[in-house]
C-alpha cells in the first residue's frame, strides 16, 4: 500500500513538473572547473572584451590568478588592463551615469550571472545575436529581446543576418550579414570557455567544496560503521 | 553512583543540581523502549539549533548590516574568508534542514497522538518554536539582500496591509520607513541574531522541560508509567542516555550524509535554498520575474494566493498557521496512536500527510490556472482535516490498546 502512495505521489510530480516548464529553448552545455585551460582562455576572452564595461566586483585578481593557475608577473602582464593592483577587487572604471546614457541601463556586474542566469542561458544568449536595424546598436537577441547591449563578439562570430536557431546543440545562422574572425565551431568553443570562466567566477570555491565533501563522506562512513557497531551491543541490553 | 561520589562533584551538588538534573533528564530519564526512526527528529532539530547558532555567530563576524554594503558582505564571505563558503552554505542549507527536520518531528506527533493529554503543553511550546523559526527564516532571508530578500520581504510585509485601518501603520512600524530600506535591513539583523534566538532557545527549554515532567510518547500511544518496577523505573522505559543520545548516532550519521551531501553538491538546493534571483542585489525597480518565498513558508503562500480577495487570503493563512494551536482540543479519540485509531482517522492523517507537502511544493510554482486550483483543492483538505478531528476521532471505532508495549 505505502509504495503505491509513494509511487503515485511521485508520478502527479512529475506531470506537474512537466506541466511548468516554459520559455525558449537553450543549448546545454556541462562547465567544467577542473578544465584550466578552458578557463584561462575565457578568462582572456571576459578581461579584452568584456570587462571594460562589466566589472566582476566580487572577486580579486590574485585569487582567480591563483584558481586559474598563472603566475602573478604573467596575469598582472596579461590581464589587468586598469592599472589595478593584484589583489584589488575586479572593478572597472565606467561610470555608471555614463553607462546609463550610452546603453540605456548601466551594465550589470557579471561575477555572478551564471547563477542568476545559468550558463545555459549564457551559452544561448551570447550565441544568439542577429542583425536588426530597428534597434540603435544594429542588433538584437533571440534569448534576450531587445536587449541594450552591442555584439562585442561581433569581429569573432561575424554577424548573423536573421535570427539563429537556437536549442538544437548548435547555433545555427542560415546567413551572415558580416563574416567574423572564427568559424561557427571556433566561436561556439570560444563562448563555451567564457561561460566555464563565467560559472567558475560566480562558485569559486566548487572544487574545494567536491574534494572537501567527499573527504567528509569517508570521515562520515567510518563513523557510521563505527556508531553502528556500538549501537548494536547498546542495544542488546534492550529487551 | 552517589556513593563514591568525587569530593569535587559532592561541593557542586551541594551548591548547584548538577548531578540531579543529570539523572532527571538525561540517565534516569526513562524513555519508551518501542522508539522507532520517527523519534529521531527532535534531537536532528536540536543539532540543528546548535548548527544555526554557532555558524550564525562565524557569519556576523564578517557580515554587514548595511543596504550599500549587506551584498558585498555576503560575497565577501564566500570567497575572502577561510572556509567563509562552509559555514555560509551550513547556515542556509541548515534552515532548510531546520523546517524539514522539524515538519518529520511535527508529523511524528500527529501520527502517534503525541499532542494528546497530558502532552498538550509541549505541542503548544512546540507550536510557538515553530513560529519563532519563521520569523527567524523570513528575517535571515532578508539578511543577504538580494534582491529575492527584498522583494519577498515586500510581499511578506505587505500582507500586514491587509489589517483593517491600522494597516498601513503597522507596515511602517515594521519596516521603520515608509518603504523597505537599510533601516528594516538593520533592525532585521538585530531581531535575527538577538532577539529571536533567545526566544528560541527559551521556547525549546520550555518544550523540553514540559516533555520530561510528563514522559515520551511511543509509537503504540501506550502510558509506561502506569507499570513501574520495584525502583520505580518503568518496565517498559530505557535511559534516555546513552540509549537515545550516542545510541543515535548511526540515524544522526545517516542525517548528516543528506545534509553534508547538500552542502557540498547542491548547495543551492536546485535553487529552492538558495533562490537563483537572490544573486543580484536588492533592486527596488526591478521585480523578479516570479516571487517565491523560501520553500518552507510555500503551504501558507499556496494558501495566501488560493484565495481571490487579499484581505481574505491573509485570514486564511492566518487561520492556517493558528489552527495547529488547538490540535490537542480538536482531537477526541480515546486512543493516541493512529495505529489503534479507525479508518477515517487513518485516512485523515495520510492526506493530511500528502496535502501539506503538496502546497508547500505550489506556493513556489507560478500561479497558474492549474496550480491555484489544486491549491484550493488541497486548501479544502488542509482545513478538513482539523475542522473534521472532533467528529471523525469521536465516532470511529478504535481498536484496544494494550496494556504494555509488545504485549
Amino acid at each position: 500500500m505505502k509504495k503505491y502512495i509513494v509511487a503515485g505521489l511521485l508520478y502527479s510530480f512529475s506531470i506537474l513538473a512537466q506541466a511548468s516548464v516554459s520559455g525558449v529553448a537553450l543549448d546545454s552545455i556541462d562547465v567544467d572547473a577542473s578544465n584550466k585551460e578552458s578557463l584561462q582562455n575565457g578568462a582572456v576572452i571576459y578581461m579584452d572584451y568584456c570587462m571594460s564595461c562589466h566589472s566582476l566586483e566580487y572577486a580579486r585578481y590574485n585569487r582567480v590568478a591563483r584558481d586559474l593557475e598563472i603566475e602573478e608577473n604573467e596575469f598582472v602582464e596579461r590581464f589587468i588592463h586598469t592599472g589595478a593592483k593584484f589583489g584589488e577587487l575586479m572593478e572597472n572604471a565606467i561610470p555608471e551615469k555614463q553607462a546609463k546614457s550610452w546603453f540605456g541601463s548601466a551594465p550589470p556586474d557579471l561575477t555572478l550571472v551564471s547563477k542568476l542566469r545559468s550558463p545555459e542561458w549564457l551559452y544561448s544568449y551570447l550565441r544568439g545575436f542577429y542583425a536588426d536595424d530597428s534597434r540603435p546598436w544594429g542588433v538584437n537577441n533571440v534569448i534576450f529581446k531587445d536587449v541594450g547591449m552591442p555584439h562585442v563578439l561581433l569581429q569573432l562570430q561575424g554577424l548573423c543576418a536573421v535570427e539563429p536557431s537556437i536549442g538544437h546543440g548548435e547555433a545555427l545562422c542560415e546567413e551572415y550579414a558580416s563574416e567574423g574572425s572564427m568559424s561557427a565551431e571556433e566561436y561556439d568553443a570560444a563562448t563555451y570557455d567564457l561561460v566555464n570562466f563565467l560559472a567558475y567566477m560566480a562558485d569559486p570555491s566548487k572544487l574545494e567544496r567536491e574534494r572537501l565533501g567527499w573527504m567528509v563522506f569517508l570521515f562520515l562512513g567510518i563513523f557510521f560503521v563505527v556508531s553502528w557497531l556500538y549501537t548494536r551491543e547498546l542495544h542488546k541490553d534492550i529487551h | 553512583m552517589s556513593q563514591n561520589k568525587h569530593p569535587l562533584m559532592a561541593w557542586i551538588d551541594a551548591r548547584l543540581p548538577i548531578t540531579s538534573t543529570y539523572e532527571k533528564h538525561m540517565s534516569k530519564y526513562y524513555a519508551p523502549k518501542n522508539f522507532n526512526w520517527w523519534y529521531v527528529f527532535g534531537l536532528l532539530a536540536m543539532i540543528m539549533l546548535v548548527n544555526q547558532i554557532l555558524t550564525g555567530i562565524w557569519l556576523a563576524m564578517s557580515y554587514v548590516p548595511s543596504s550599500e554594503a549587506a551584498f558585498g558582505s555576503v560575497e565577501y564571505i564566500m570567497r575572502d574568508v577561510e572556509f567563509g563558503w562552509l559555514l555560509r552554505y551550513m547556515h542556509a542549507v541548515g534552515a532548510s534542514m531546520f523546517f524539514i527536520v522539524v515538519y518529520l518531528h511535527m508529523f511524528r506527533g500527529i501520527l502517534y497522538g503525541s499532542y494528546q493529554k497530558p502532552r498538550e503543553l509541549i505541542w503548544l511550546f512546540g507550536m510557538f518554536v515553530y513560529v519563532a523559526m519563521a520569523a527567524e527564516g523570513f528575517m535571515g532571508y532578508v539578511l543577504p539582500w538580494g534582491n529575492m530578500s527584498f522583494w519577498g520581504a515586500q510581499v511578506i510585509i505587505s500582507l500586514f496591509g491587509a489589517i483593517p485601518y491600522f494597516g498601513e501603520a503597522v507596515q511602517e512600524w515594521i519596516r521603520g520607513d515608509y518603504l523597505i530600506s537599510g533601516i528594516t535591513l538593520n533592525r532585521f539583523f538585530a531581531l535575527h541574531v538577538v532577539a529571536i534566538p533567545l526566544v528560541l532557545i527559551i521556547l525549546v527549554v520550555v518544550h523540553v522541560l514540559a516533555l520530561h515532567e510528563v514522559g515520551s510518547n511511543n509509537p503504540d500511544g501506550i502510558d509506561i508509567k502506569k507499570h513501574l518496577d520495584e525502583n520505580g523505573v518503568p518496565k517498559d522505559g530505557v535511559p534516555f542516555h546513552p540509549y537515545f543520545t550516542v545510541g543515535k548516532l548511526p540515524a544522526v550519521t545517516i542525517f548528516l550524509f543528506v545534509f553534508t551531501a547538500i552542502i557540498f553538491f547542491f548547495p543551492e538546493g536546485g535553487g529552492y535554498f538558495i533562490e537563483w534571483a537572490n544573486f543580484e542585489p536588492a533592486n527596488n525597480l526591478k521585480t523578479p520575474e516570479h516571487i517565491a518565498p523560501v520553500w518552507y513558508y510555500g503551504a501558507y503562500y499556496a494558501m495566501l494566493r488560493a484565495v481571490p480577495s487579499k484581505g481574505l487570503g491573509v485570514i486564511v493563512m492566518a487561520a492556517a498557521l493558528a489552527i495547529p494551536f488547538i490540535l490537542p482540543w480538536l482531537d477526541r479519540s480515546p486512543v493516541r496512536s493512529w495505529r489503534f485509531k479507525g479508518w477515517m482517522s487513518k485516512v485523515a492523517i495520510i492526506a493530511f500527510g500528502i496535502t501539506f507537502p503538496v502546497l508547500t511544493w505550489l506556493g513556489t510554482q507560478p500561479a497558474t490556472d492549474l496550480y491555484t486550483n489544486l491549491a484550493r483543492i488541497f486548501t479544502v483538505v488542509y482545513f478538513l482535516f482539523f475542522i473534521g478531528m472532533p467528529f471523525y476521532t469521536k465516532y470511529e471505532k478504535t481498536k484496544p490498546v494494550p496494556e504494555r508495549i509488545g504485549g
